[in-house]
């Protein structure tokens, strides 16, 4: 696991690097927004020429679903000052997610050490992807290789392949014609309007 | 080493609506519940997310493009491995390219 989330950080630091960004733009990026699919969100528009607002709006919808992590791991910090706990949150990604939510009681400096960790390697993987030469078109076709790849695994990971196919059709057809923002609030709506449909218990709904 | 400046502000703008939903379930300790249809469609934003930005991307990447793309998906189905997935798209891309 380890390997995988440092190749992904050199897979950033690569396409980051091929959209134009300076080695000073890659570290501001891998150490204040500090998250993988977003940066190869923000990458990837960023090359689209997509204005900020909706770079931003794209990356919070993305994000939102931090809350379901950082919810998950509210009760083992229950012990921890609030204000320990919101610098802890900072930090936190589905992979120190998966590490930590095994526990059930979770100290704020195991927790700190776990954060600090896996945020310096992140920063030190994005570096090193960056200073891979090479040409630059060849390797910023990385990018849509790497969705296709987070695809595939956030499909796994969902559990429900009946649903993820529709939502991935509708979510990628509708991006050719309405916005990238839109066509993702559609797909999710279609998503969940589904799951109600075909798991609704019959005699309630 | 340049910062350009409207980049700043665009890291600075994302980090602050990443920083919000992972902090906040933490400070409030949980005390509010998500309603159950909110969770359930956040589930689905990321392969949503990502599958609008592959066909944008896609749109632009012509026969070589599709063709890295397919074996990309391919690998990354079969092998489990990112860094594999990636390695071959590429491959395929330049090959083709």
């Amino acid at each position: 696991m380890i390997l995988g989330y440092l190749g992904i950080g050199f897979a950033a630091g690569v396409v980051e690097r091929a959209a134009g960004l300076s080695y000073a733009e890659v570290l501001l990026l891998s150490t204040v927004l500090y998250a993988g699919s977003a940066q190869f969100v923000v990458t990837s528009m960023l090359t689209l020429a997509t204005p900020a607002p909706a770079i931003v709006f794209t990356v919070f919808l993305l994000n939102l679903r931090h809350l379901l992590l950082a919810a998950a791991l509210a009760p083992a910090l229950r012990g921890v000052p609030a204000w320990k706990n919101a610098l802890l949150g900072l930090q936190l990604t589905d992979e120190t997610f998966v590490v930590a939510s095994g526990k059930s009681r979770l100290s704020a400096a195991w927790m700190a050490g776990l954060n600090i960790s896996a945020w310096a390697a992140w920063a030190v993987a994005n570096l090193a992807g960056a200073a891979l030469p090479g040409n630059t078109r060849v390797l910023a076709f990385a990018l849509p290789c790497m969705f296709a790849g987070l695809l595939v695994f956030q499909v796994r990971h969902l559990g429900r392949s009946r649903l993820a196919l529709p939502v991935v059709c509708v979510a990628g057809l509708a991006a050719l014609a309405i916005h990238p923002i839109g066509a993702t609030a559609l797909a999710a709506t279609c998503g969940l309007l589904l799951q109600r449909w075909m798991y609704a218990p019959n005699s309630s709904r | 080493m340049d910062v350009r400046p409207e980049f700043l502000a665009l890291v600075l703008g994302c980090a602050l609506v990443t920083a919000l939903p992972r902090v906040l379930p933490l400070v409030l300790l949980a005390k509010v519940q998500l309603p159950p249809w909110l969770a359930d469609w956040l589930r689905y934003v990321p392969i949503a997310v990502l599958s609008a930005l592959l066909t944008m991307e896609l749109s632009s990447g012509g026969i070589p493009g599709v063709a890295g793309v397919t074996v990309a998906l391919a690998v990354a189905a079969a092998t489990r491995s990112l860094l594999g997935c990636v390695a071959a798209g590429v491959a395929v891309y330049w090959l083709l390219g």
